[in-house]
């Protein structure tokens, strides 16, 4: 609970720090939810992407 | 919306429960039933509602069975299934049967060399691909029109310069554009695979004209495009041995990608979908919890107004 007290205190008090947080919070969000789903895509298809058989036709 | 379902259910649904008083008369088995107008519109509602989808499947029903052609067999696609992406090696021997085979009588008019980039070709093959083509351009300073090699940007020839010459060259019959195909007949990649891999004798009793033959999956039966993929009518560039039903799986998936070539990106999204949304209904669910918490923790208690 120590931990939501803290950031209560040094982040969501303030507004400039609350909007600050909640940007930094979207980016880093986006980025691993993106990562990750397009991790799964390529393994659930793995072999059949352009991506796995390029490298048979790129000199 | 929200008006409409409070209009029909009743308002005291959607009514904030601040208020003891409403609540307990909610809860309690005192509370009134719908009134006899609102039974009848809404089960006069359900009837026609209901009336009207089976009439429509019973319509649709009786459609599909009313034709004399067979229904192509579902295929196990590659690129069936929620998270299935298409299986790009057999799009790019798709694209060796089209320009080997279908290009010589059908075009493919919306598609454009540099759409194969990245998904079939490299750049540098789609270039080259591009090159083998002559490409009327113009008019140029002079105010001539001149041949060109292709470029990336330029769409697919065509094999006729218009219509009349393909149906002129086709005993009248016109072959069809093929970039969205697969969308625009029913039964989609089985169908065109169907067709490709179906001709057969015609049946006794049936006449067909000058430079028709008989496949049970084209409507009527005759068609005046003749069975064009045997065994080793096309070279894949991978060494795939090139057998008709072989080929006719590869084009059937090139032509889909053609008329759908969002759909890995869509296959994608799908993931996306349900990985945003099972995050949101956790949330929803906590929030439903949170609300109701005063209300399911709350004790009611009874008590009758003694008769002076
Ligand atoms: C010799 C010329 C010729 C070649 C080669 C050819 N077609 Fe056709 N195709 C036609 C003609 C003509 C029609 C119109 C048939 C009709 O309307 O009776 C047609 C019609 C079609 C149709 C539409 C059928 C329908 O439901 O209306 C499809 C799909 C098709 N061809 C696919 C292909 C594919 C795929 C290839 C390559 C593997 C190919 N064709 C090669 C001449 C050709």
């Amino acid at each position: 609970m120590s931990l939501w007290t803290t950031l209560n205190r040094v982040i969501f008090k303030r507004t400039s720090t609350f909007v600050l947080a909640g940007v930094a919070g979207a980016f880093f969000f986006e980025r691993t939810f993106e990562v990750g789903s397009v991790a799964i895509f390529e393994t659930l298809n793995k072999g059949k992407l352009w991506k796995d058989i390029k490298h048979k036709y790129e000199q | 919306m929200a008006a409409a379902v409070g209009r029909i259910c009743g308002a005291r649904l959607l009514k904030s429960y601040g208020v003891v008083g409403p609540q307990v008369a909610q809860l309690s088995t005192q509370s009134q039933g719908w009134s006899r107008n609102r039974k009848w519109i809404l089960s006069t509602l359900g009837v026609m509602g209901g009336g009207v989808g089976a009439l429509l499947f019973a319509l649709e029903q009786s459609v599909q069975a009313s034709g004399s052609e067979a229904h192509p067999p579902h295929q196990p696609w590659n690129h069936f299934g929620w998270y299935q992406s298409f299986d790009h090696a057999s799009v790019r021997r798709g694209y060796e049967v089209y320009k080997q085979v279908c290009k010589a009588c059908h075009s493919l008019q919306y598609i454009a060399f540099r759409n194969l980039v990245g998904v079939s070709h490299t750049e540098d093959e789609a270039k080259a691909e591009a090159a083998e083509v002559m490409v009327k351009d113009g008019p140029d300073e002079e105010g001539n029109f001149f041949e060109r090699p292709g470029k990336l940007s330029d769409y697919l020839p065509s094999p006729y310069p218009n219509e009349n010459a393909a149906r002129a060259a086709n005993n009248g019959a016109y072959p069809p554009d093929l970039s969205y195909i697969v969308s625009g007949r029913k039964g989609g990649e089985d169908y065109i695979f169907a067709l490709l891999t179906g001709y057969v004798d015609a049946p006794a009793g049936v006449v067909l004209r000058e430079g028709q033959n008989y496949n049970p999956y084209f409507p009527g039966g005759a068609i005046s495009m003749a069975q064009v993929l045997y065994n080793e009518a096309a070279e894949f560039s991978d060494g795939t041995p090139a057998t008709a039903s072989q080929m006719a799986k590869d084009v059937a998936t090139f032509l889909r990608w053609c008329s759908e070539p969002e759909l890995d990106e869509r296959r994608l999204m799908t993931i996306k979908a349900i990985g945003i949304f099972s995050m949101l209904a956790a949330v929803v669910y906590y929030m439903k919890r949170h609300k109701w918490s005063t209300m399911k923790s709350r004790k009611l208690a009874f008590k009758p107004v003694s008769k002076k």
